[in-house]
């Protein structure tokens, strides 16, 4: 390769500095405020996805910034005269390098993410359809929680204590807890934002998600997905306790839902309501 | 008929109000005999006809079946006969393609203004964290008008007004290949408009600009009109591409080869694929929608053995595209625009227009990572992790066009030139960010967020109005024949581009921040952030205004005649006079050199305009 021309070598110069402090500061100072937290196994991947992919945006960021500033402050024309530029057409070495350069980073973007995605995190917390691929070890003891969307509220049934259907949802700590997600009337989507879960709740769809709870403490749980007029109101707080305290929690509610009972629909995947057409 | 009335904008519109009313009662008509259309407060059948008769009442009205109808008569074809001046024309039905380019540019910026001032009030309601400016059913109503106009509308913001106008132009044409077609796309557009703001009147639709099922089966008549709407852009989309499309493929001059094509051209050919291709899956999910709401089908209603899932697949088919012919464009007119301000050759002018039909292969494959979360079958995800992440890399080669382009130039920071120069800084964030949504263990935060939220804006924003910017300073003094104040153009993009920033920048953090889409009450802790992207909002607001006050200004007070070639620019549309005569072209020039050799030594002329009274060449 011939030897760099000296624009080159300042704005490299510029790049690599600025890269060599902007790289600490992201993975150090503003990597422990990017979401959504440690509460969970899946959180915690989905925070060091984000480290990750802050990290290596900030370097593409910074060239272009840099180049770009460069350029715009060197490459000008003097006065108000119109005189022609170097007629250069490309580079073919340039431009190879570019190719070479952005194929392989995004190769290995999408490798490390398939791989955190299929392998470390079973599924990073997302809804993943009624089968899901890679379920966690021991997902045949995970507590199941069927979560229900309608509209504008969600509710909770618990299959292994009774099909109890609970108004708030508490999850017991460092246990691996697989949501059941479904709607009774059109798409919601369960977010509950501190665990790192995502997933659409499909009327007619039995949506499966992972999450293997650490530490207790409350997260929020929202709809992510536009479904009608209170669709910011569907907006709760969940707990996750320790083991003892989510036993008394749902003795407690076994005990107030006992009434209830009754009135509930056998439990299943999905349910198929009466297809709801204009609100007349 | 012609002789006695003469078939202009208003026509048209009592047309289309005479074709609703008739249309509605024939729909009436139909749906009486229908127990489960009764028992209901309105009647979805009737307001479908009443739009599609209105529709032919419209195209009627304009006079786009005097043609087919005298030709059925036995009578002898022809070309309307074209009025060279005066501003009738551009109300009534014109095939003078520099026509409808000047009709597009004002149809469809009026009705982004429409959609813009939607944001204003959306972000009006937002500036608290609990309903206060707007009742929820308003607002959700508001959040689709914004979208779906803004969709609708952008789809068309350069392919519309630049395609039209200058892409017979750059390739040495007299017309398009299909002018009446051309004039249709133009008609159906702000036909499409007024439809879809109908919606006001059957108490709105609340479902965003994606129309998910089963929502849409739920929502009340405002919804049937958004159906509609989009239907009629789907069509002119699509009738806009194949037109574009024959155009570029059969009518460039003689010496117009592919490696001399302006890379605009490319731009527009790549978007014209996506548009073919695209349009009509959107118009089979719109229109299996309508027949859920009408027909009682249950396409979409799982307990009808439908499925929600179908209109997604559906509609991101479309959708995915559907963002590139916003994006691809937009890349079109900053490479055609950096070397005319750079005063040098497009650097790397193959590998850009590879790029360019790589986005646009790539685009049909990737629409699943908007389903990342949905609970299709997740044994897909990584594949649309991969062809997500890889659509970076065409897009990554306009930025080395850039970089190649500046490097070494002697740059002169003109208005076009400062919009073009904004686009690589948004769309560089707008596309980083993609990358977030694209991994999926992050987008499981980010997905259905203001995150999300804030990354289309900086594309489509940042990327497609920027760009469509650059081209209004850089081609309207053509297609008017008079100059733009540069001092005003300045302050409107040093405030477009502040405020734009401001008031997107901060929403990633508040998607972050756990705030979801199309909310109207949100966190309390949110609020800081809100109120601040609120106030930059409005001076974004502002900034359009000052685009507008230029217009007026420059085009109806000041009236300052531009020069033929006020950039010195080497495209063959600068080498027409100005204003570009009827037929753009005496003869059919020959096209002799590459549109960008600036600074070339001995490069030839980039074309002879009268290659028959050329003494080397005789015909």
């Amino acid at each position: 390769m011939a030897r760099l021309s000296s624009h080159a070598r300042r704005i490299l110069a510029m790049w690599l500095v600025s890269t060599a402090v902007a790289i600490p500061l992201i993975i150090w100072v503003l990597g422990p405020h990017l979401p959504p937290g440690d509460m969970t196994a899946e959180a915690s991947d989905q925070t060091s996805a984000n480290i990750v992919l802050t990290a290596v945006c900030a370097p593409i960021v910074l060239l272009i910034l840099v180049y770009f500033g460069y350029a715009l402050v060197v490459f000008r024309a003097s006065g108000g005269q119109i005189e022609d530029g170097a007629p250069i057409r490309g580079h073919a070495p340039t431009q190879t390098l570019w190719l070479v350069l952005t194929s392989a980073t995004v190769l290995a973007l999408a490798v490390w993410g398939s791989l955190v995605l299929v392998v470390s995190a079973h599924g990073a917390g997302g809804g993943q359809g009624p089968n899901p691929i890679d379920p966690p070890a021991g997902a045949k003891e995970a507590l199941q929680v069927q979560v229900i969307g309608q509209q504008w509220n969600w509710t909770y049934r618990f299959p292994g204590y009774g099909a109890i259907e609970t108004a708030h949802l508490d999850l017991p700590a460092d246990r691996l807890v697989e949501f059941h997600v479904t709607s009774l009337d059109v798409t919601h989507s369960f977010w509950a934002y501190e665990l790192g879960v995502k997933a659409d709740a499909v009327p007619g769809v039995d949506n499966i998600a992972f999450v293997h709870t650490r530490k207790p403490g409350s997260f929020s749980i929202r709809c992510a997905e536009l479904c009608g007029l209170w669709h910011g109101h569907m907006y709760q707080t969940g707990q996750v306790v320790s083991t003892a305290g989510f036993a008394s929690w749902m003795a407690s509610e076994q005990k107030a839902e006992a009434l209830n009972k009754k009135y509930l629909p056998p439990y299943s995947g999905h349910y198929y309501p009466e297809p709801q057409r204009r609100a007349g | 008929m012609r002789r006695l009335v003469r078939l202009n904008l208003r026509t048209a519109i009592a047309f289309g109000i005479a074709g609703f009313f008739l249309g509605a009662w024939v729909g009436r008509e139909i749906a009486a005999g229908h127990d489960y259309l009764i028992g209901t407060d309105q009647d979805d059948v009737a307001v479908f006809m009443g739009f599609l008769f209105a529709t032919i009442g419209w195209l009627a009205g304009l006079g786009f079946f005097n043609y087919p109808v005298s030709r059925l008569l036995g009578r002898p074809a022809g070309y309307p006969v074209e009025e060279a001046k005066g501003t009738a024309r551009y109300f009534r039905m014109s095939t003078d393609h520099k026509v409808i380019g000047i009709q597009y540019f004002f149809g469809v910026g009026a009705f982004f203004l429409i959609g813009g001032l939607n944001a204003m009030l959306i972000r009006t309601e937002l500036l608290t964290p609990n309903e206060k400016a707007f009742p929820a059913g308003q607002y959700l109503t508001l959040v689709g008008l914004h979208g779906t106009m803004m969709i609708m509308m952008t789809s068309a913001f350069i392919l519309g007004p630049f395609g039209n106008y200058f892409v017979p132009l750059m390739i040495g044409a007299r017309r398009m290949a299909f002018p009446r077609i051309e004039a249709m796309t133009f008609w159906l557009t702000p036909l499409a408009g007024l439809v879809l703001m109908s919606a006001i009147a059957w108490n709105g639709f609340p479902t965003g600009w994606t129309g998910y099922a089963p929502l849409a089966d739920q929502a009340r008549a405002g919804m049937d009109a958004y159906i509609f709407a989009f239907m009629l852009i789907g069509i002119s989309l699509c009738l806009n591409g194949l037109n574009l499309m024959a155009t570029i493929l059969t009518m460039r001059a003689p010496g117009m080869t592919w490696t001399r094509l302006p890379i605009f051209v490319w731009g527009v050919l790549s978007t014209s694929i996506l548009m073919v291709l695209a349009s009509p899956v959107l118009l089979a999910a719109l229109l299996m929608g309508m027949l859920d709401r009408t027909a009682n089908t249950g396409f979409y209603l799982a307990s009808t053995g439908g499925s929600a899932y179908l209109y997604e697949n559906l509609f991101w088919f479309f959708g995915h595209p559907e963002v590139y012919i916003l994006a691809l464009p937009g890349f079109g007119i900053v490479l055609e625009i950096l070397p005319v301000f750079t005063r040098k050759p497009l650097w790397g002018y193959k590998l850009a227009v590879a790029g360019m039909l790589g986005v646009a292969f790539l685009s049909f494959f990737v629409w699943q990572h908007h389903l990342f979360v949905s609970g299709i079958n997740s044994t897909l995800r990584p594949f649309y992790m991969l062809t997500t992440e890889m659509i970076s890399v065409p897009t990554g080669i306009i930025f080395l066009n850039g970089i190649g382009t500046l490097w070494l130039a002697k740059m002169r920071y003109t208005v076009p030139m400062l919009f073009s120069l904004a686009f690589f800084f948004n769309f560089l964030i707008g596309g980083l960010s993609g990358i977030f949504l694209s991994d999926v263990p992050s987008d499981v935060t980010t997905h259905g967020s203001y995150f999300t939220m804030a990354h289309f804006h900086y594309t489509i924003m940042g990327g497609l109005v920027f760009a469509f910017f650059a081209a209004t300073y850089y081609w309207l003094p053509k297609m008017t024949g008079l100059v733009l104040n540069e001092k005003l153009g300045k302050i409107h993009f040093w405030t477009m581009f502040v405020f734009f920033n401001l008031t997107f920048f901060p929403l990633f953090a508040a998607g972050f921040l756990d705030m979801p889409r199309r909310v109207s009450t949100y966190a309390p802790h949110l609020q800081v952030i809100n109120d601040l992207v609120s106030s930059a909002a409005f001076c974004l607001g502002i900034s359009m205004l000052i685009f507008v006050g230029n217009l007026i200004y420059s085009l109806v007070f000041a009236r300052i005649p531009a020069e033929q070639n006020p950039w010195h620019s080497r495209g063959l549309e600068w080498q027409v006079p100005t204003p570009v005569p009827l037929h753009n072209f005496d003869e059919i020039p020959e096209i002799t050199g590459d549109p960008y050799d600036y600074g070339v030594p001995g490069a030839p002329p980039v074309a002879r305009l009268r290659p028959a009274s050329a003494p080397a060449r005789a015909r």
